[in-house]
């Protein structure tokens, strides 16, 4: 659910980075956090907790300039990944305006991925919200490591198992260099604020 | 979860209604959000000062989560949400469907009026937002 305040002329998306648990959906927020100009980011917030893992959420806010005269303020939020934390996903999920489902690239994790895409589903069908109701994207992340031993996915297998009923685009990345994370965050932000203008400030453009 | 689109006298009226119940009974800052952690509307003259943002998206999944404990062990909802600190402590409650209010004050303000007045302000507010109570 977006909020539009029309008295201070600013739109609010929230946009989800969701995913199977280390898969990198912290690294790319960090990323963006310490690429960004520190006049368009607000302070990261990330819930403290033992080790790398997410418990919570990480937020970033971010100012993405004017459309139409209206400020637009995307907040980025991340999931903790692990399947025990259900029902704090499904907390996250409360409003979310735009998805980004990072998947990992390791061939180990290819039963996570499918799972989380499932479990994803089933969160959003609580909210009332179909699959193909929001904008979501798909990012390859760990991309780096076809290049190593390291048995991974190729991007063929990752489509076949996760992108075969969205039909969306999927960005190749590796998070913990840069790669692929703007291009995610570019396209996702542009989707999100189409939809919501279209649905809020000018409806029937879509 | 419906959409919330706000106008200006709506947020208007919900702004001095909490002047006047809280920010004149000496709490310093009030925010109304919804339980995405959008803020809807802030009040007091701290609230400039503080980091707004983080604050109600924290609250939002703090409220969530206690609610979730709520239902674990039987009930619906917890009515009474309160942090006490040495010097300010932080009151959370449901306004409506979808709206929390976040009461921040110092221990020169007693939790009982907090308590009355915000119960007060909720059903206030509830009618300036249309929601049914």
């Amino acid at each position: 659910m977006a909020l539009i305040d029309l008295s201070k002329k600013e739109v609010h998306c929230k946009i989800v980075y969701y995913g199977p648990g280390r898969c990198g959906k912290t690294t790319n927020l960090l990323y963006i956090y310490n690429a960004m100009n520190s006049a368009a980011r607000g302070k990261m917030l990330t819930i403290e907790t033992k080790g790398d893992r997410t418990l919570f959420f990480d937020l970033l806010p971010l100012n993405l300039g004017k459309v139409n005269g209206f400020d637009i303020r995307i907040q980025l939020y991340t999931v903790p990944g692990q399947t025990i934390y259900e029902a704090t996903r499904k907390l996250v999920l409360k409003g979310v305006d735009g998805l980004v489902f990072v998947a990992d690239s390791l061939k180990v994790r290819q039963n996570k991925n499918i799972e989380s895409m499932d479990d994803l589903r089933r969160n959003l069908r609580e909210h009332n919200l179909g699959m193909n109701e929001i904008p979501i994207i798909l990012q390859y992340n760990k991309r780096d490591l076809a290049t190593t031993p390291i048995p991974t996915l190729t991007v063929e297998e990752l489509e076949h198992d996760l992108n075969q009923e969205l039909k969306t685009r999927g960005f190749e990345a590796a998070a913990t260099k840069g790669i692929g994370v703007f291009e995610t965050l570019k396209e996702i932000s542009k989707r999100t604020v189409r939809y919501v203008v279209s649905k809020h400030l000018m409806p029937g453009s879509r | 979860m419906s959409d919330l689109v706000l106008t200006a006298p709506v947020l208007e009226e919900a702004r001095s209604q909490i002047e006047n119940a809280l920010i004149k009974a000496g709490v310093h800052t009030v925010l109304l959000i919804d339980e995405a952690g959008n803020i809807v509307a802030s009040c007091g003259a701290e609230s400039e000062r503080l980091d707004t943002t983080s604050l109600a998206a924290l609250a939002a999944a703090n409220f969530g989560a206690t609610s979730q404990m709520a239902k674990l062990i039987g009930e619906d909802d917890f009515s009474l949400l309160f942090h006490k600190g040495k010097k300010d402590s932080i009151h959370f409650a449901r306004v409506g469907g979808n709206l929390i209010l976040i009461t921040i004050f110092g221990d020169d303000v007693s939790l009982g009026l907090v308590r009355l007045r915000v119960a007060q302000l909720a059903e206030t507010i509830r009618g300036v937002f249309g929601f049914e109570s």
